[in-house]
């Protein structure tokens, strides 16, 4: 099903890269474990950031199992209430920020500096830095289960007093793992950005760069101007818990909702951080597929600001029932709504990009082409939950958690996913077996829809989240629910078995490992050999000319 | 852009013990905050932590006097402290934020102004003010008087916007090659940090001693002590890059076009005077 790499395709020419992979002076790396641990190369750290990420999806994954079961019937079945607190608090965390943040920090590793010619990372040991605070931070946070009281139980958003004044004594470290995991964010954003305005290519304009680029960057900036914030927030927590403070306590003059507002400074922002990224994975796969250049570059990388801009205004729709003024509820209601035009530009483009194109239906396209719809319907039932009178009803009810699963997991992780089966020929030399890719993605769609879609009409009914028992009348919804999550976890196991399959052997892939495929990366060898680009190659834009002929 | 000459420094091992050491501090702090044992670790910890900066900075300077580093490199410098910077004032924006709002709507809410005014049914005699003396819970005792702002505040107001003054002359010195002014004005930067750390110090003191001004003081005392104190640490950690910039120059480090070393700890101690001016305007006068 792999398009083979027809011999003198006109497309070749659009880019004439050096490749790398020259023999120079290397020194042999290190043997066996102290290669990972020592390495500064920017394409083992994306492979420890993408394998640290996988795992953690499933321990993530295996928590939402938990809840999954005792939801699958009304009354409490196998965890008691303190415990399901525990795992959806955990739940959350883990996937924010150990599976989807760290997936597209790996994929940033591995493949911008290939995008855009650099020799590596800007920052190199920074980099591995970055990288290595990761475990150290999450084995904190999963080690907080174990403690006197159990680990967090007070929902993944954190909200004072609960996290303070009625919070289990491990709060302390979950909060210093956060600080950890914060740096690592922080460190890894500015050694993209760096990356990105420093070490393009001779004659790569910021204009040219790749779209996954574009939205990393802006990602990057998202990240420095947010990760501060949660830092501060959580630090004030941790005075309140052991230093006597009354910052999110109005007994001493305190607020427990400026708390939500610091909170959701950062973590509307922090929401789109999940998402930029996937935009631009989904950038590069539908035109390599559709074999036609991207509809609408520019207003693509506009888009993508104006989105990031606009995330900074948006934060109180978190709060419309926290008992803000009739103004604020208006003014976020407003700058909510108008995200959504943006984000219709970028789906239009997708879908214009799609119209008269030679389509074929490769691993990755299938996972974009979901990705396109399903991210879609989340988007849309955002502008539901936008409208603040609609909101008091949806308001901590199953349809927020139906919206926001709809944006992660065939949004976010599907686009990873997407990104990881477009690459995998670059990274291993080989093509994913398509057959296995196949039944991978239709479990996997699937599963999520059986999942989440019951969800949209348990909250409109009425469920609310984060309570381990229900009226009966939500029965139905939830068994389907449950079934769904199963069958999308163990889904998953195939994922792991054709990434093994891929790096074991499979069918070899060319350098050119996709007919449509234009980026820069796919002038060097696959798989890529340890170091490229360190003679930095002389980019040439594509023009009309270089394209295939529609 | 480089002809190829961009440095990708060999295998390093300062990245883990880095990342080890900082796990082993927050392990250490955790331990002292929740069970309150645990110095040894945390303390073990903090100088590992340091122990790694010093050896992974030592490392980048020899590789920059051995002449590893071309123009492209710099920049990469240039733009990792910029951004460096840009995400600490996000994080003292995080706090001023904090203080505007708790002044803006959360005391006055509670007061029982506006809509949002219902707050007032928790404490009916509460009466907000600020700074704000009497928190709405009477079991809470708020400071016993607050400091004025022409005194020591204003003093050190003086002095770190003088110490950014010495600092950017030694700068200049620096560029024209005048090393002895670039040590003196240096000296004398680094001279007036101390100066500030300690006046801050006995403003601690007073605080605690005679004003009541402490962090359960009610919210003006969490606010006082989270923004000052912040900025104090930030002021010893700047003061810290300044020293180890003096015994670079010491050792004829810099030249008068390649030293960005101290040009980034200039942005920095900068950074931290400005933050102070804000904190002068919003903590102290206004």
């Amino acid at each position: 099903m792999a398009p083979k790499l027809p011999p003198h395709h006109p497309v070749e020419q659009s880019t004439s890269a050096t490749a790398g992979g020259q023999a120079s002076v290397h020194h042999a790396p290190p043997p066996g474990i102290l290669r990972w641990l020592l390495t500064t190369n920017h394409k083992e750290i994306g492979s420890l950031y993408l394998i640290f990420s996988l795992i953690m999806f499933f321990i993530g994954g295996i928590f939402a199992l938990v809840v999954r079961a005792e939801l699958f019937q009304p009354g409490m079945q196998l965890v008691n209430p303190e415990f399901f607190n525990q795992m959806t608090t955990m739940h959350g965390l883990i996937m924010v920020f150990a599976a989807v943040m760290p997936a597209f920090t790996g994929l940033a590793n591995w493949m911008i500096p290939l995008q855009i010619g650099a020799p590596d990372m800007a920052l190199p040991r920074l980099n591995n830095f970055s990288f290595w605070l990761l475990p150290v931070a999450f084995l904190l946070l999963l080690s907080t289960l174990l403690m006197p009281g159990g680990g967090p139980n007070f929902g993944w958003t954190f909200y004072a007093p609960l996290s303070t004044t009625y919070a289990p004594p491990s709060t302390t470290f979950f909060i210093l793992s956060l600080h950890i995991a914060g740096i690592s964010s922080i460190l890894g954003a500015i050694n993209i950005i760096a990356t990105i305005i420093n070490m393009r290519a001779p004659g790569m304009r910021m204009m040219d760069m790749p779209l996954f680029c574009w939205t990393w960057l802006i990602t990057a900036f998202l990240l420095i101007a947010v990760m501060p914030v949660l830092a501060g927030v959580i630090t004030m927590m941790l005075m309140d818990i052991n230093f006597g403070t009354h910052f999110f306590n109005a007994a001493g003059g305190g607020d427990p909702v400026l708390f939500q507002h610091l909170f959701w400074f950062f973590g509307h922002p922090e929401v789109y951080i999940m998402i930029l990224p996937a935009f631009g994975i989904v950038s590069a796969i539908i035109p390599t597929f559709a074999r036609k250049p991207l509809f609408g570059y520019a207003s693509m990388v506009y888009a993508t600001a104006a989105i990031a801009i606009l995330s900074f205004f948006v934060w109180a729709h978190h709060m419309f029932v926290v008992g803000l003024p009739l103004a604020a509820e208006l003014f976020f209601m407003y700058t909510t709504m108008l995200i959504a035009v943006p984000t219709g530009v970028k789906v239009f483009n997708w879908i214009t990009t799609l119209f008269r194109g030679s389509i074929t239906f490769e691993p990755p396209m299938l996972f974009a082409l979901a990705f396109v719809v399903l991210f879609t319907i989340g988007g849309f039932s955002g502008v539901m939950l936008a409208i603040a009178p609609a909101d008091f009803q949806y308001h901590d009810t199953y349809f927020v958690v139906a919206h926001f699963h709809y944006v992660l997991v065939p949004g976010a992780v599907f686009a990873i996913m997407a990104g990881v089966y477009y690459w995998l020929p670059k990274w291993t030399g080989h093509y994913p077996n398509v057959k296995l890719a196949q039944w991978h993605f239709w479990l996997s769609v699937v599963g999520v829809n059986l999942t989440f879609f019951p969800m949209h009409f348990a909250g409109l009914a009425g469920m609310p989240r984060r309570i381990p028992d229900y009226a009966l009348q939500f029965a139905d919804f939830n068994l389907v629910s449950s079934l769904g999550a199963f069958m999308f976890g163990a889904s998953q196991l195939v994922f792991v078995a054709v990434v093994i399959l891929c790096v074991r052997g499979g069918e070899r892939a060319p350098a050119k490992a996709w007919e449509g495929a234009t980026d820069l990366e796919w002038s060097v060898p696959s798989p890529a050999p340890l170091h490229t680009f360190e003679t930095p190659p002389t980019f040439r834009r594509h023009d009309a000319a270089d394209l295939p002929a529609p | 852009m480089s002809g190829g000459s961009y440095y990708v420094p060999p295998t390093s091992k300062w990245p883990v013990l880095g990342s080890l050491a900082v796990g082993v501090m927050m392990v250490g702090t955790g331990m002292v905050l929740v069970h309150g044992r645990g110095i040894l670790i945390m303390s073990v910890g903090l100088i590992a932590v340091l122990a790694v900066m010093a050896l992974w900075f030592r490392d980048v300077v020899v590789e920059s006097r051995q002449g590893l580093y071309d123009a492209q490199m710099d920049r990469s410098f240039r733009q990792g402290m910029g951004w460096f910077i840009f995400s600490e004032v996000m994080f003292f924006a995080a706090f001023f934020g904090t203080l505007f709002y708790i002044r803006t709507f959360a005391l006055p809410w509670l007061d029982g102004e506006g809509a949002k005014g219902v707050a007032a049914l928790l404490w009916p005699d509460f009466v907000a003010s600020w700074p704000l003396m009497s928190p709405p819970d009477p079991s809470i005792a708020g400071p016993a008087q607050t400091f004025s702002p022409w005194q020591l505040p204003l003093v050190n107001t003086l002095i770190l916007v003088a110490s950014s003054i010495t600092l950017t002359v030694a700068h200049e010195g620096l560029k024209e090659g005048r090393r002895d002014a670039t040590r003196n004005w240096l000296f004398a930067t680094l001279v007036l940090a101390v100066t500030f750390i300690v006046i801050q110090g006995v403003e601690y003191y007073e605080a605690y001693t005679y004003y009541g001004i402490t962090l359960d003081a009610g919210i003006y005392g969490a606010t006082f002590f989270l923004l000052t104190g912040f900025h104090g640490i930030h002021v010893i950690i700047g003061a810290t890059i300044l020293a180890v910039m003096l015994v670079r120059v010491l050792r004829g480090h810099f030249s008068s076009d390649s030293h960005f070393g101290f040009e980034a700890s200039c942005w920095y101690w900068h950074f931290v005077d400005v933050v102070w001016i804000g904190l002068f305007l919003f903590v102290y006068v206004f």
